[in-house]
């Protein structure tokens, strides 16, 4: 297929919008871990974008991306490094060149597992979290994608959609989350102890920049500069919006004030939701899709203390039910008309997507939840996942990094240089 | 010689500060300060989460005071920090054995 200038632009923007929400998504976490965390918190989603990226080029996106190895389980390994790539397999009709689409999916690689670091905060260590990211990559990430993303899929080929990683990226990395959480144990004090946020300026920060950077996320996934691309970016938007408002309202109706955090989680859920249905609905829809995850996923949060696990920053509730009531609504919204790609869906007289957005969603929790669990449990048996009793103490920027993220003068500053 | 130490509502330091002034009083100390009494605390709802929130921010201040001052001085801080209701804090006095300017080296009344 001739290339075509627009697309190709348009692609290369939003690979460069989607790494922008990696560091976005460092400081939304960062500002409501404990200040003596904050650095911890940062790092360890800022060092996937180094350890990512280059595993990626290594044979990452070989693995996800080149033919098929058997039964649409894992890719080939003839494009590792890169090496000889012309066009895609499988996708010989995109309109933009082989490595943008390398370069886009890249992005999606580097955040997806970031996002489990928002329900470990506070007692990884750093070393294990680098050895762990390198093997989720590998033996989870990589799968799925190929599952999802790749024509040679088996969901794709099953006839499960997501356009733009509502199971490779959120359920995938949500389920993950509570899989490491089980293996790690809950933060101490928790869930006695009050740990708010130190610095919301800093997630609103960081809300703002996820927000900006999701328009690359969705609307980048049509691969080209189209209707579908637009659809895609109003969709994200206004599901966005609508969740916020929804979140805002639960919040105020059930604790008695409308809050910041509850805003920018609220906003970030429905883009979460929005996610595997960006391009294949039409706005009314989308709307319901985000005020719903705006509702459900703040109830969600409640489940962590009623089943005693220890997600320090609702990971599991934004992220895994988010990612499933998008999944999920697919098989309910999915409009032809608006892009002829998918078949409609129940809402539209298509009786058989919604089954399949199911088994998609299904398949994806087990795999991702099981080898998770594996993966977590062979970096805790080999180096040990979590910090020691003092270490966490201290505080991670101090036993893990020897820093400290405010040096603000006062005591503080009476070290002398020896 | 005297220390009165006043632990007074935060949004009432001007105040007090003005009155000591208005007494003739040269210098205060003032620290940041949490605490409670019988205000106690409250209990919030964050995040769908209940917090008992146990200490309220004070401001905490300390003046070394001659002995003939001290009346005066505690009547101005409480007049001054007064407001009526629950939490406007307390304040005691203690002996001092020694004061020194450290400036000059003067010790005793004279430092005060």
């Amino acid at each position: 297929m001739p290339l075509d200038t627009g697309d190709t632009a348009w692609v290369l923007i939003a690979a460069g919008l989607v790494l922008f929400m990696t560091p976005g998504l460092a400081l939304f976490y960062g500002g409501m871990v404990r200040s003596k965390n904050v650095l911890s918190m940062l790092l360890q989603n800022v060092v996937c974008m180094g350890l990512v990226t280059v595993l990626w080029v290594a044979f990452g996106f070989s693995a996800a991306f080149d033919g098929d190895l058997g039964g649409g389980l894992l890719g080939r390994f003839g494009l590792a490094g890169l090496r000889g790539l012309q066009t895609v397999p499988g996708l010989e009709s995109l309109t933009i060149p082989a490595m943008a689409f390398v370069a886009f999916q890249m992005m999606f690689a580097v955040i997806t597992p970031a996002l489990i670091t928002g329900a470990i905060a506070d007692r990884v260590r750093f070393g294990a979290w680098v050895l762990f990211t390198a093997l989720w990559l590998t033996f989870v990430y990589v799968p799925v994608a190929h599952w999802a993303f790749s024509p040679s899929g088996w969901l794709v080929k099953l006839g499960a959609f997501d356009f733009a990683g509502g199971v490779v990226i959120h359920i995938n990395a949500g389920i993950a989350a509570l899989a490491v959480v089980l293996v790690l144990g809950r933060r101490a004090g928790w869930p006695k102890e009050a740990m708010p946020p130190h610095n919301l300026p800093l997630t609103l920060i960081g809300t703002g920049i996820l927000w900006f950077g999701w328009f690359g996320f969705n609307a980048g996934s049509a691969l080209a500069a189209n209707g579908i691309a637009a659809q895609a970016l109003v969709n994200t938007h206004v599901a966005a919006g609508a969740a916020m408002l929804t979140w805002l309202l639960t919040e105020k109706v059930r604790d008695g004030h409308a809050t910041t955090l509850g805003g920018a989680s609220g906003a970030v859920a429905g883009l979460v939701a929005i996610t595997p249905c960006a391009g294949f609905v039409s706005v009314m829809p989308a709307i319901v899709i985000g005020g719903i995850a705006g509702v459900v996923c703040y109830l969600a949060i409640m489940l962590k203390t009623r089943l005693g696990y220890d997600d320090a920053l609702d990971v599991v509730a934004v992220h895994l039910v988010g990612g499933i009531i998008g999944s999920v609504l697919l098989g309910v919204f999915a409009e032809s008309a608006v892009n002829p790609a998918i078949p409609d869906g129940l809402l539209f007289g298509g009786a058989s997507l919604l089954g399949k957005q199911v088994v998609a969603v299904v398949a994806v929790l087990a795999f991702s939840f099981v080898v998770t669990l594996v993966l977590a449990k062979i970096v805790d048996l080999t180096m040990g996942l979590r910090v020691n009793e003092a270490d966490e103490q201290i505080g991670l920027d101090t036993s893990q990094h020897a820093e400290s993220a405010y040096n603000l003068g006062g005591l503080s500053a009476m070290e002398r240089i020896l | 010689m005297r220390l009165v130490t006043a632990i007074v509502k935060p949004f009432r330091l001007d105040d007090v500060k003005e009155a000591l002034k208005g007494i003739g009083v040269a210098g205060v100390t003032v620290s940041e300060a949490q605490g409670f009494g019988r205000q106690g605390g409250h209990t919030e709802v964050y995040r769908g989460t209940e917090y008992a929130i146990s200490f309220v921010p004070k401001v905490r201040l300390e003046v070394v005071v001659d002995d003939h001052l001290v009346h005066d001085v505690v009547e101005a801080i409480v007049a001054a920090a007064r407001t009526g209701t629950i939490g406007d804090g307390k304040l005691w006095v203690t002996p001092v054995e020694d004061v020194v300017r450290i400036r000059t080296g003067e010790r005793g009344p004279d430092a005060v």
